[in-house]
């Protein structure tokens, strides 16, 4: 790739393509979007030192997620890859609330079949409780999923940082 | 910054002007946030990318940055993606168990709605729920096993 044409790279850089050059494998010149845009956000000069500090092998995966965080922080010049996280843990707790709702529905068929199934050894007044709490759950957790669906809610950056990685 | 220049231009030696762009956002007191970010985006491009943003979302720009430096320093190879992939695929196993739980949801709705009748009931202890109930329990395993769900 050195000799005949250069790399993505090089060619954007505008310098000759040497043969051990550190972006040609992962920059091809049939590919100049991809370098470019992970020059515009980290810079070649920050990818050549990243990629430096790697092992060969685990170069191509750097990169790959490289052009992905590249490519979100374009998309979103504010959060970046960080809007995307955020969306999906607001995903994630949307499903969490959908899965508790489910698994409280079938609490509360278990109890009315037991019911219905022994009528003279559970007094109806004994369940009553029960399945009233489980409704009132029911629907302050359907009122808690309306406001989590309408409202834009992007959790604070620092937030997620805390809650990822000071574990 | 009067009162002293700011992490920013201390870390890269040069006066702090008043107009510092990016003196807002790093300030003296803490030089490591500053050290991250520049060590993976160089402070020109930070610089570049703030000016280019409104001033309202700069904090937000400058914080989101620092979290992804500071994921990048900790994860050299895959940096936040690595995040980013993990809560897809939690996504896909909660989205699997809600479709699971919501399947039984509806067979255990149809056995009440519908019992088919197969032994004299008892009035004291109705076995027929019961058995029903074990047949309802393999028809959602062959369900799950079929790639219903």
């Amino acid at each position: 790739m050195g000799g005949s044409s250069p790399c993505a790279s090089c060619k954007l850089l505008r310098r000759r393509c040497a043969k051990d050059c550190i972006f040609a494998p992962y920059f091809p010149s049939d590919e100049p979007h991809k370098f470019a845009i992970v020059h515009k956000v980290f810079g070649a000069s920050n990818v050549s030192k990243m990629l430096q500090e790697l092992p060969i092998l685990q170069r191509a995966d750097a990169v790959s997620s490289l052009v992905y965080e590249a490519n979100a922080r374009v998309r979103d010049p504010v959060y970046g890859c960080v809007g995307a996280i955020s969306y999906l843990k607001n995903q994630i707790s949307q499903l969490q609330m959908q899965l508790a709702v489910a698994q409280t529905e079938i609490l509360c068929i278990q109890m009315q079949q037991q019911e219905s199934a022994l009528p003279t050894q559970i007094h109806q007044d004994d369940c009553k409780p029960f399945l009233l709490a489980n409704n009132n759950n029911l629907d302050s957790i359907s009122q808690y999923l309306n406001f989590a669906s309408s409202s834009n809610v992007i959790q604070d950056p620092a937030d997620l940082k805390r809650e990822s990685f000071w574990t | 910054m009067s009162s002293g220049r700011c992490a920013a231009c201390r870390y890269l030696r040069r006066k702090c002007t008043e107009d510092c762009i990016l003196s807002p956002y790093f300030p003296s007191n803490n030089p490591q946030r500053f050290v991250s970010v520049h060590r993976i985006y160089g402070a020109s491009n930070v610089s570049k990318l703030l000016l280019r943003l409104p001033i309202h979302v700069r904090a937000e720009a400058a914080d989101s940055l620092y979290f992804e430096a500071q994921c990048r320093l900790e994860d050299p190879v895959h940096g936040c993606v690595g995040l980013v992939f993990m809560l897809q695929q939690q996504i896909q196993a909660a989205e699997s168990q809600l479709v699971k739980t919501r399947v039984q949801i509806a067979v255990m709705k149809s056995q009440a709605q519908h019992p088919q009748p197969r032994e004299a009931e008892s009035s004291f202890n109705n076995p027929f729920l019961r058995h029903f109930d074990n047949d309802a329990n393999l028809s959602f395993s062959n369900q799950i096993s079929s790639g219903f769900i």
